[in-house]
């Protein structure tokens, strides 16, 4: 069942092009440019799906029913939400650094995006090839970093400034063991190329070669994406909603749109990384590939809205004593006895 | 490297301050320097209007001081009033003030024990709580007609007769309250990340508590048995078997699970009041046109934040000549802004959350 619906469509559209009589290159350039596009278009809808998918979550789970008027079961919810707030006036306060201010707000989807580009969706279905795809995603990844703190620092509000201050105290300490526990991986894979790491799972997932870069990979991810309970960023209780203070309007809507859009990004690695891919559990081929890697990603997602209506928020000084005390050291050790028990294992020669 | 102190202004208007409560903090990065904390934001001169109403008209201005708990606040008023006229309560009217009273008292812990837990982060936990407390709210509303502003209480007695409906209903919460406890208890007290923010945090120790006047679960959580039911017993607690709960540190940990200990405790004295509810009136013989002797009294209650005391002067006139309140909420404030110093912003949150103010009574 449509396990080659969008390589045929790409296949396809080439060949269609190539029959009209356009040059090789250029017909190339235009299927990269459709396929980047079909991509940002996918992420931008699934972003008004997850937010959707988040208040169900959180109602079912806070014994209620969430949104259910707007659409069939409410789905057009987000929609009219997102309508509503393009609607509303983006207020500038006075003393705001105008540039900056209005800069982030735009910019805050590039790096999902940019990271999107690299991800198998399923089988042969990166819109990228690229044999440094690891490197390139953490890259850009941490991007976004610098403009939370942009919209921070500009907002000329001190609510703000803590939680810019608090965003490049967060994630700088939490970059570091994402990284750390990805390693294991590549070592175990011994590439950076996504497909290849994909493929290196065919035996097992590496989450149960690496059980503890996993839950490593889990925690530092769902801090870089500012969730509860590392959600000091907004943190809504005492810095009212830290760098996002004084947005309103669509700008507001645009940092709310691009966490889920990051927390999509968290989801995908931990899918390629660590579950496979789109690689089928048991031999299941009967599903395509795709639909597999989308399985994946949003059961990592629901687990991730499980913690975060469960769990309250921690304090900024246990947040930074967790980065640095326990998963710093623990993702070291990982990668310590990961490189001996491959020592090992080739020594044995099994 | 120099660095330099900023001046952080939280509230009135912050999610987190319970109302329009303001605190102006002196901060070193996160951590606080020095508090000053800033209420008067909702005084509305209720002891002020009162001098100019009669003393039955009085009563519903005490609903809105502390309005998670009215009946309470109705309590301490009417108290005062009828030491002053000298007021035999009848024996039913006293049990139905002590159902509604500790049904009050439950549903005022019920919001500080959820909103608490949004301040800490947890927002699941507060629906959950909200959504009991409906139930509360439903049977006070069977009782006086209203869900929050009650004025059920008159001086001399009650309003109205508990309505037959109001048992089964009652009964089946009583049923269902101790599980919904554990269920709070689980989701919220036994969680790991909770305890690291709560326990040690904001340590009051008992002779501070005492010295500063602190009451009700906040003097508790240090570790001080003082409960007016029990040691001063007033209407007809002395008659019901019931434990006080202490708290060991006197952190905002203890000052939170006191709380729902105290839920425990009052269900247990309201299935004791129901159980032994005794016929006959619910109002004493009250004149038409209430009028008390010239002279002054002074009544205290244990409401859901502290004592609350009602001290009332009159004139001989139909008119208080003075009300004075003493409210819990804004005397438990008194040691905040030494609390605070040396926390971090995120604690400041905790701190004030876990002594449970109402804005209502902190400004009267």
């Amino acid at each position: 069942m449509g396990e080659n619906l969008f390589t045929g469509i790409a296949a396809w559209m080439r060949t269609a092009l190539l029959d009209i009589g356009t040059p090789p290159l250029l017909s190339e350039f235009i299927v990269l440019l459709v396929k980047l596009l079909a991509v940002i278009i996918f992420v931008s809808l699934n972003v008004l799906w997850l937010v959707y998918m988040e208040r169900k979550v959180c109602a079912y789970i806070q014994c209620r029913i969430g949104p259910n008027r707007v659409g069939p079961k409410g789905l057009l919810q987000t929609v009219a939400d997102v309508l509503k707030l393009l609607g509303k006036e983006i207020i500038v306060p006075r003393r705001v650094d105008k540039i900056v201010y209005l800069a982030a707000p735009l910019l805050v989807f590039v790096p999902p995006m940019m990271a999107f580009a690299v991800i198998p969706w399923g089988n042969g279905m990166a819109p990228v090839e690229m044999n440094i795809g690891i490197f390139y995603v953490l890259a850009v990844a941490s991007l976004s970093t610098l403009i939370f703190w942009m919209g921070g620092w500009s907002s000329y509000n001190k609510y703000s400034l803590v939680g810019g201050m608090r965003v490049v105290a967060q994630m700088v300490s939490y970059e570091l063991p994402l990284v750390l526990a990805l390693l294991g991986v590549v070592m175990l894979a011994g590439t950076l190329n996504i497909n290849d790491i994909v493929n290196a799972q065919r035996q097992v997932w590496f989450v149960f070669a690496q059980p503890l870069a996993f839950l490593i990979y889990l925690t530092a991810g769902i801090s870089e994406v500012n969730r509860v309970p590392f959600d000091l960023v907004e943190g809504e209780s005492e810095i009212i909603a830290g760098p996002y203070t004084e947005y309103s309007g669509m700008a507001y809507a645009m940092y709310m749109l691009a966490e889920y859009a990051n927390m999509m990004v968290v989801a995908c690695m931990a899918t390629i990384m660590f579950l496979g891919g789109w690689l089928a559990p048991f031999g299941w081929t009967f599903l395509p590939s795709w639909f597999w890697f989308f399985i994946k990603v949003y059961a990592l997602i629901f687990l991730f809205m499980w913690i975060r209506w469960t769990y309250p928020r921690i304090r900024v000084d246990q947040l930074m004593g967790f980065g640095w005390k326990v998963l710093v050291p623990l993702s070291l050790a990982n990668i310590f006895v990961t490189g001996v028990g491959m020592y090992v294992y080739r020594a044995i020669g099994w | 490297m120099r660095t330099q102190t900023y001046i952080l202004n939280m509230g009135p208007q912050h999610p987190s301050t319970h109302g329009v409560f303001r605190i102006i903090l002196e901060l070193d990065g996160e951590v606080v320097v020095k508090a000053k904390a800033v209420p008067g934001y909702l005084h509305r001169g209720i002891e002020k209007l009162a001098e100019l109403r009669t003393y039955p008209q009085v009563i519903p201005y005490t609903d809105r001081m502390d309005y998670l708990a009215s009946m309470l606040m109705n309590w301490g008023y009417v108290a005062a009033v009828e030491k002053l006229m000298g007021i035999e309560v009848p024996e039913r009217a006293e049990y139905i003030r002590v159902i509604v009273g500790e049904l009050s008292r439950i549903a005022s812990h019920l919001v500080a024990v959820g909103t608490y837990s949004v301040d800490i982060g947890g927002f699941t936990g507060f629906l959950y709580c909200f959504r009991d407390r409906e139930r509360v709210l439903d049977l006070l509303e069977m009782v006086s007609g209203s869900r929050m502003t009650f004025s059920y209480f008159r001086i001399g007695g009650v309003a109205d007769d508990l309505p037959p409906e109001f048992f089964p209903t009652l009964d089946k919460f009583l049923h269902d309250l101790p599980s919904l406890c554990d269920e709070y208890d689980g989701l919220i007290t036994g969680n790991e990340i909770f305890q690291a923010r709560t326990k040690f945090v904001g340590i009051i120790p008992p002779d501070v508590a005492v010295n500063y006047g602190l009451t009700g679960p906040n003097l508790r959580a240090s570790g001080v048995l003082y409960d007016l039911r029990k040691v001063r017993p007033y209407s007809v607690y002395d008659r019901f078997d019931f434990e006080v709960p202490l708290g060991k540190n006197g952190d905002c940990f203890d000052r939170f699970a006191i709380r729902i200990k105290e839920i425990r405790q009052s269900a247990r004295i309201i299935r004791q009041a129901v159980d032994g509810l005794p016929e006959g009136p619910i109002m004493a013989k009250v004149p038409r046109v209430i009028k008390p002797p010239k002279g002054e009294a002074y009544a205290e209650i244990e409401s859901s934040k502290g004592v609350f005391g009602c001290y009332v002067v009159s004139d001989g006139s139909t008119q208080p000549y003075r009300v004075h309140f003493r409210r819990p909420s804004f005397i438990n404030l008194g040691y905040l802004e030494k609390l605070l110093e040396g926390w971090k912003i995120a604690d400041v949150i905790a701190i004030l959350g876990s002594l449970d103010i109402v804005l209502g009574e902190v400004d009267c």
